[in-house]
């Protein structure tokens, strides 16, 4: 609790048991009672009573403390001249105030808690000088400073290590609880914490430019893009109050010239006051947005926007790019099958080839026999565009390549059945066989999948691979639909196809689908961790490359704007009955007040609920 | 131009009030509170002094709100 919060705490302890000692413990003359009851008043309510005469020198009719004024004094005059109940009035009061307390308690902590979800910023950064460790602000460290990060610290700026070796700790920005192994050459984010070792960086960027801090700033200005529910809730808020204070002044004018009876009427419409507070109904949504975008980034999954949040929430179908997104991305060895010879001297030779060659297939085929570099001795290594490459290996002539190479040697070739890209192998012009290589479907993509068709969510794969391939790939995951062999404009006509009928999610990685990534109602880019296109085209960016955050993602979205709907009718709800209550006179003050500060606590503690 | 400051106000609906007083301000083109983090965005309109438009913004957010601040 900060200072003005004591005070109010002190403030309403004081007016509390000065209320119950005057109420019964002193038996004070009829005269002398409204003057003793208004100590309590005056004490738990003076800054009230003068924001009420600021707000009407300032013409704000329906400033709330102008209304609880009102309804506070109202009710005094009330007991002065008939009832001679004061405690209503300062118990009012009294508890207006609590429920004031309460709130502002209970969003400072969340908005603390939450921030410190988020928090990855680093505080400072240490620099050698000297044979000495000093700490500088890191906004001051420029590109290729080189900075000392020991082991429990954060990284506080991008960059590359120069010194030593270590496992890292991303889950701060990955939402990834297993470590990641990093050594000299290798490029570091900040916002990891280092977790053993001590490591020397150098730095590639300056530190508002870093991974962390662009981060950051995402998610906290975030909420500023506001969703439908909370400009509805606004709205409403605005409309809410000056209602129910027009339909207070009707009950206090109207119906007494029909029945007479006026402080009864009087006394109904200081009631309706104490409810035309707004901002139990105001509070309790953004808070709801705001926990939902932090308990995401916990996980990993950044959300640009309440607004995207709750489109998230709406989704139908899951569009899929393939490449990249359910699978690696990266050609692997995924069956040999050699017509001489075994499957070991088949790659063996192969990789040596290959040795040379940057192809996407030459890595796949140099990784798959790791040690490539023995004693062998290859020599006239050409390569031949569109074909492949030649090589003499240990004295035999080798030619690695496509069919179309085997037909020209004359080597005597045969399809595979598997899918994937086939390279075939020759000795001495003789065919020896092929392997095979393709792009792998990651570890988790079958669940991934599982996990939105349990949600009833259509998934849709998009390709530019294939038929082959695609088909192979959708039948794996088990994909009812999708497409091959299109370029990057006929995705987006797809997309725009299946956006006529549904919410549409599109998930890419964030390379050449850009036009996708916006066109759809989210565009969700994934493995974005620096990459700054991805992050500045996506609506929804997935720090880590795993399918299952989809998934976690729209969970995360639809709890959350379950239980804005929830406040909203909640709290609108019980508002309305207290009005009516109150307007047929079965509603006092005092339900009244406990109605708006309990509909504020319980809201609030529902909002928080968000990241259980 | 955009500009971020941060803020200081007791209520979700005050942070509203400051909203619509910023919104109503000369030079103001767009303004967003944000109660949650404590921050008003404010984008200008080309041409005009964002640090006297800002305290003419805060001004008239202290007329609507008394208990509100903004951090210049």
């Amino acid at each position: 609790m900060n200072k003005k919060q004591k005070l109010t705490l002190a403030r309403i302890i004081v007016a509390g048991v000065l209320l119950i000692i005057f109420n019964f413990f002193v038996d004070a003359p009829k005269f002398l009672k409204p003057i003793l009851f208004l100590i309590p008043y005056f004490v738990v309510g003076y800054d009230i009573l003068l924001k009420a005469l600021k707000g009407i020198k300032n013409r704000q009719a329906f400033d709330e403390n102008f209304l609880m004024a009102v309804a506070t004094i109202g009710a005094l005059g009330l007991a002065v001249w008939r009832s001679g109940d004061y405690v209503e009035a300062i118990a009012v009061m009294l508890f207006y105030q609590i429920g004031e307390l309460f709130q502002s308690v209970a969003i400072g902590k969340s908005r603390k808690n939450i921030s410190a979800l988020m928090d990855i910023r680093p505080d400072y950064a240490m620099i050698e000088r000297d044979g000495k460790l000093e700490r500088v602000d890191p906004e001051e460290v420029e590109i290729g400073t080189v900075i000392t990060v020991t082991s429990g610290e954060k990284i506080p700026i991008d960059g590359v290590i120069v010194e030593g070796h270590s496992s890292l700790d991303t889950g701060a920005l990955t939402g990834e609880s297993l470590p990641r192994d990093v050594k000299v050459g290798d490029e570091v984010i900040s916002g990891c914490v280092n977790l053993s070792g001590v490591l020397k960086i150098e730095t590639t960027r300056e530190f508002y430019d870093s991974t962390a801090s662009k981060i950051l700033d995402l998610v906290e200005n975030a909420t500023s893009r506001k969703s439908k529910s909370e400009n509805f809730i606004t709205k409403f808020a605005r409309v809410y109050t000056p209602a129910v204070c027009y339909s207070a002044l009707a009950l206090a004018i109207l119906p007494p010239l029909f029945t007479g009876n006026f402080s009864q009427w009087l006394y109904r419409a200081l009631t309706f006051l104490v409810i035309s507070c707004p901002c139990a109904l105001v509070i309790s949504i953004p808070l709801t947005f705001f926990a939902g975008i932090g308990g995401a980034s916990r996980e990993g999954i950044l959300i640009k926007g309440s607004n995207f949040l709750e489109s998230l929430s709406k989704i139908a179908c899951v569009i899929f790019d393939k490449t990249g997104t359910l699978t690696k991305g990266v050609f692997e060895v995924v069956a040999v099958h050699p017509d001489l010879r075994d499957e070991n001297a088949l790659l063996h030779l192969a990789a040596h080839v290959e040795r040379y060659s940057t192809h996407p297939a030459a890595n796949a085929l140099r990784k798959a026999y790791p040690n490539e570099a023995d004693d062998c001795k290859i020599e006239n290594v050409e390569e031949i565009p569109g074909y492949g490459v030649r090589a003499i290996v240990n004295g035999e002539e080798v030619c690695v390549g496509s069919s179309k190479f085997m037909e020209s040697i004359g080597a005597k070739w045969h399809p595979c059945k598997k899918s994937g890209t086939i390279i075939h192998i020759a000795i001495n012009k003789i065919y020896a066989g092929h392997v095979v290589i393709s792009d792998v479907i990651k570890n988790n993509s079958v669940e991934a999948i599982e996990k939105l068709k349990s949600m009833k969510i259509k998934t849709v794969m998009l390709t530019g691979d294939s038929e082959a391939v695609a088909h192979e790939v959708a039948e794996a995951l088990g994909i009812e639909n999708y497409y091959s062999e299109l370029l990057p404009a006929d995705k987006v006509q797809k997309a725009e196809e299946l956006l006529k009928n549904y919410k549409v999610a599109f998930v890419g990685d964030g390379i050449n689908d850009a036009p996708v990534l916006s066109r759809a109602d989210v565009g969700i880019a994934m493995g974005a961790l620096g990459s700054d296109a991805a992050i500045e085209a996506a609506d929804v960016v997935l720090m880590d490359d795993d399918p299952l955050k989809i998934s976690s993602a729209i969970k995360i979205s639809r709890k959350s704007m379950q239980i804005v709907k929830q406040n909203i009718y909640f709290s609108i709800g019980v508002k309305l009955i207290c009005l009516a209550l109150g307007a047929v006179g079965l509603a006092n003050m005092w339900l009244a007040v406990f109605a708006d500060v309990g509909v504020m606590v319980i809201a609030v503690l529902n909002a928080i609920r968000v990241l259980f | 131009m955009k500009k971020s400051y941060k803020i200081d106000v007791d209520c979700a609906s005050c942070a509203d009030k400051m909203e619509q007083a910023a919104l109503k301000t000369p030079g103001v083109k767009s303004a967003v509170v944000n109660f949650m983090t404590l921050k008003m965005t404010v984008e200008f309109e080309d041409g005009v002094d964002a640090h006297e438009v800002i305290k003419e913004v805060r001004e008239n957010c202290k007329r609507v709100e008394t208990e509100c601040e903004i951090f210049i």
